[in-house]
């Protein structure tokens, strides 16, 4: 008991102290802490924020290639969901997001106000959300790709998980998304199933293709997947500027959104070659559709990926490089 | 499940002990019966009343908000996270550095020759081998990523729990204030952790080591507590009739007896904090947990598996001679022991020095084994052959489909069916008959707290799935458990699966699960019974062989037939352990279903994805708080009261 109180107070003051002497008196602004791992070595270091779908990882492939070859930076990758790679791209902690599927809220905060990300540019691609059945379903019943006749094959689509009532399928937690609200809204007799991530997701489909089983699901372009499961479009009624403004009461289909990419503040100012070639990083759906096939469906490293589309497309990369 | 737990102990209690079980019931009927029609006469309805829900949701989000606008100018986050922050970056930059410019060779060198001398040259092999292993697969950088994580988050967590563990040691109050503080630490889900970290920290390695050092300094504070409290009494009256000081009682006699327990917490700790520094790549911790999330995003099991292989070797090498550590204490100090350190110190030298001269610092991309490919294949024919239309058995989805509908689905409606406070009532009587009113009024609030958080519905969602997780886990772990117990040949054959499967990464599960079950509930409760299984089947052996041989030898002797023994000597022998058995299970159980969200288990495991992924804190921490409530509940539903006691001793 005796004890006690001088172990605590020389803890504290041991506690505190090294603290300081790791740190340096003063202020420690915890956002401009870049990743420990980062330029280790005096290696030049880049780190890349790679996002859950394959679409994503094919972006950093390439970039991560080039930079690692061309120009000689040591790059780590890390997996961060959309909403906190923003918080994570403020903060330093990653340099890039390379794909972005528009996040008002976080471009006010971040790009806007606390000016700490600055826009990269847009990817080149043009990304659309939809709900997909798969095409030998719908030529079997071609009505179906309309959303007021949904509710008739609502029995057909019914599974397990979905209780009574038809299953539409939604992937990642992490993935922008309305249907909660439409499928209430539209008043369709169908139950949100959260696969919980794209990978289960993928798996899920494929096993309904093999059996040519009808399903319906959240989907989006550019897919690798639609080369592997056709799938069509349900259409929804018709997207108006602004019609999705509150979540709560959307009832129309998903815009087109043309990806974006996005730099740390810092880093866009003096990264040097490879922010430039970040900022510089345009391609087309059809080259990462090709990347994105060879990694997920080939089964190649995204190393491998990447040096094969990289190996047939110099045209495309050297201006980048320029 | 609810039914397995009560039945056990009724069925099996001593006749002395049936009197205060009946008052205990008839105590509550009696409480039910005054209080349940006044609350039904007020919120009648059956799932948790609307009026009794508190929403934080607007709080919550105004707080993180609030948070990330003023994280870069707040003098709170300036002078204090910010620090922390800091030197936590700092510190595991300086680690990693250190190992990068000891270079592969150095650093395998460096850690066969640490464990030769703590462990011997057969565990220093294992620890070259194992090393070595991590780099053919490619995964020399990821590893040492991880390792220079794990070094800072089990130096800190060694810190702050001898500290903590030295004031319950040595102050009783300071012990009854931190004892369940710290036996509620242990039961809860890792994942549980991560939010606030994520909240106050950001994504990165900070949060992530800090979470770690949370879920891993536990251990470390209940052992070192453990072990001054159990000091032998009489050495301590002796050196105080030495005349010593408390110092030096403390330094010369109470820590040097306690230095078993002080090294198996060190070890738990170890392992703990590998478990979490994995499950924290969800909040950017990177390395090799990084890796699998990255390979399950691509539904790529072989890639996977090469950046969970290494995991599994750090594990059992470092359970190993940390575990060996212990062991070898008590033993004579060896001749020369001093200069053999020395002489291990110099080669490690020479060998990173070596190695440096000859520029092989990094691992050589020639030497790395692609093992991702074959896996993806054989992972792709069961797929093809086992999921569907499998003649007479019918394939793994359709078992999936049968056990959702005709397991999980009713299970989960009759809870949600059962009116809110005779949900209340069960955990209250359940709790109350295995332990005493305490646990039983802990359980009951922390149930109540789930009800007005207003999760109440995913809330039992998700226990649906923990109770029939579990009715599966036990009925498999304890066949297997028995069968481990009569024959030795099949312990030897189990033992070495069992370590390999309690120390893979709980995400390594998720993928072959969904490959085979597809998704939804069922897969995640497969994912959660493979993962509780080992940890019952190895208790339950245990329990069982501990069974007095005496006592088996005489029922022998009576004639008894094997079944015989089994049921009427060993079982009942053996219960604490199989009620062990049963609230570790429990616990395991809930920390993989969680998990589960990530393929499709929904409910609040979905929540606390959904609360990560979308930056949405609110609905996450809600969720949050809402599994350490119901792991708090299973674990006092589950905990008997005399291991409680013992424990208090």
């Amino acid at each position: 008991m005796r004890l006690r109180k001088p172990v605590r107070t020389t803890a504290v003051v041991a506690g505190v102290s090294s603290l300081l002497l790791l740190t340096g008196c003063g202020a420690a602004d915890m956002t401009k802490q870049a990743s420990p791992f980062a330029n280790a070595q005096g290696a030049k270091s880049v780190t890349l924020s790679v996002q859950s779908w394959v679409g994503a990882q094919a972006n950093v492939a390439v970039a991560q290639y080039l930079l690692e070859h061309e120009l000689g930076y040591r790059v780590d990758t890390v997996q961060i969901d959309e909403v906190p790679a923003w918080d994570a791209l403020s903060q330093g902690r990653v340099d890039a997001l390379m794909e972005d599927w528009g996040h008002p809220e976080e471009e006010q905060r971040y790009v806007k106000d606390k000016k700490t990300i600055v826009p990269g540019g847009d990817l080149g691609v043009t990304g659309h959300i939809g709900w997909f059945v798969p095409t030998y379903f719908a030529k079997a019943h071609p009505d179906v790709t309309d959303w007021k006749n949904l509710d008739k094959y609502a029995d057909q689509l019914r599974t397990a998980e979905s209780g009574g009532k038809g299953q539409l399928m939604d992937g990642s937690p992490s993935y922008v998304t309305n249907d909660k609200a439409l499928v209430k809204n539209l008043g369709l007799d169908y139950q949100v199933v959260f696969a919980g991530s794209e990978a289960a997701q993928i798996t899920q489909i494929k096993q309904f293709a093999k059996e040519k089983k009808p399903f319906l699901t959240y989907w989006y372009e550019p897919q690798w997947l639609f080369k592997k499961v056709p799938m069509t479009e349900v259409k929804l009624p018709a997207y108006k500027e602004g019609c999705d403004a509150d979540p709560e009461k959307v009832a129309c289909a998903y815009p087109h959104t043309p990806l974006q990419k996005y730099l740390n503040a810092d880093f866009a100012k003096s990264g040097g070659e490879a922010a430039a070639l970040l900022k510089k990083f345009k391609w087309t759906t059809e080259d990462q559709n090709e990347v994105s096939l060879m990694i997920a469906e080939q089964k190649l490293s995204p190393e491998e990926a990447a040096k094969k589309w990289v190996d047939s497309h110099e045209s495309t990369w050297k201006a980048w490089l320029s | 499940m609810a039914t397995v737990t009560a039945a056990a102990p009724r069925a099996t209690l001593p006749g002395i002990l049936k009197q205060p079980v009946v008052r205990k019931l008839l105590l509550l009927a009696l409480a039910a019966a005054i209080l349940v029609p006044l609350a039904n006469a007020r919120w009648a309805s059956g799932s948790w009343p609307a009026a009794l829900t508190v929403d934080f949701s607007d709080q919550l989000t105004k707080a993180s908000v609030w948070i990330i606008d003023n994280r870069d100018s707040h003098p709170l986050f300036l002078y204090f996270f910010g620090h922390i922050s800091n030197a936590v970056v700092i510190s595991v930059r300086a680690v990693y550095l250190v190992l990068l410019a000891a270079g592969w060779a150095g650093v395998t060198a460096a850690a066969s020759l640490v464990a030769w001398r703590v462990a011997g040259w057969r565990l220093a092999a294992g620890t070259g081998i194992a090393l070595l292993a991590c780099g053919f697969l490619g995964m020399w950088i990821p590893t040492m990523q991880t390792l220079a994580l794990m070094v800072v988050a089990v130096l800190a967590s060694v810190v702050v729990g001898a500290l903590l563990g030295l004031a319950a040691g040595l102050s009783g109050r300071m012990d009854r204030i931190l004892r369940p503080v710290l036996d509620t630490m242990q039961v809860l889900p890792a994942y549980a952790y991560l939010l606030p970290v994520v909240l106050v920290f950001g994504m990165g390695v900070p949060a992530a080591v800090l979470a770690t050092v949370v879920y891993a300094a536990p251990p470390m504070a209940r052992l070192t507590a453990l072990g001054l409290r159990g000091a032998d009494k009489e050495v301590l009256e002796a050196v105080e009739s030495l005349g010593a000081t408390a110092r030096q009682r403390l330094l010369t006699a109470r820590i040097p007896l306690a230095a078993k327990e002080l090294l198996l917490g060190l070890n738990q700790t170890i392992m703990m904090a590998l478990s979490m520094a994995v499950i924290a790549s969800v909040i950017g911790a990177g390395g090799l947990g990084d890796r699998v999330y990255q390979a399950l995003a691509t539904v790529d099991v072989g890639a996977a598996l090469a950046a969970g292989i290494p995991i599994v070797l750090l594990a059992v090498v470092l359970d190993r001679v940390t575990g060996a550590a212990g062991e070898g204490l008590g033993d004579e100090p060896q001749p020369n022991g001093r200069a053999r350190w020395v002489y291990a110190l110099v080669a490690a030298v020479t060998v990173a020095v070596a190695g440096r001269l000859l520029g092989r610092l990094d691992w050589p991309e020639a030497w790395t084994l692609n093992i991702a490919e074959p896996v993806n294949r054989a992972v792709g024919w069961m797929t093809d052959h086992l999921y569907s239309g499998v003649p007479v058995i019918g394939g793994t989805a359709d078992w999936a489909a049968h056990f959702t509908t005709w397991v999980l689905d009713p299970v989960r409606d009759t809870l949600q069916w059962l009116p809110w406070w005779s949900v209340l009532l069960i955990v209250a009587a359940l709790a109350w008959l295995i332990g005493t009113w305490r646990t039983a009024l802990t359980a009951v609030l922390a149930m109540a707290a789930i009800g007005v958080l207003g999760v109440w519905t995913p809330a039992l969602d998700t226990l649906s799935q923990v109770l029939a997780a579990v009715a599966v886990t036990l009925f498999l772990g304890f066949a297997t458990g028995i069968a481990a117990a009569r024959s030795d040949r099949v312990e030897r054959l189990l033992r070495p699966v069992l370590d390999v499967f309690q120390t893979m990464p709980q995400f390594v599960y998720l993928i072959p699960v969904v490959a085979l079950f597809g998704v939804g509930r069922a897969p995640a409760v497969a994912a959660a019974v493979v993962y509780a299984l080992p940890a019952v089947v190895r208790i339950t052996t245990q329990g069982l062989r501990q069974v007095d041989p005496a006592a088996l030898e005489s029922a022998r002797s009576l004639g008894a037939t094997p079944a015989q023994q089994l049921r009427q000597v060993q079982l009942p022998l053996a219960r604490p352990a199989l009620l062990l058995a049963v609230n570790q299970g429990v616990v395991l159980v809930l920390a993989v279903v969680i998990i589960g969200g990530l393929v499709g288990g929904g409910a609040l495991g979905y929540d606390v994805v959904f609360g990560l992924a979308q930056g949405d804190l609110a609905t996450g921490l809600v969720a949050g708080v809402a599994i350490v409530c119901l792991g708090l509940m299973l674990d006092r539903v589950t905990q008997p009261t005399e291991r409680r006691a013992k424990k208090g001793a």
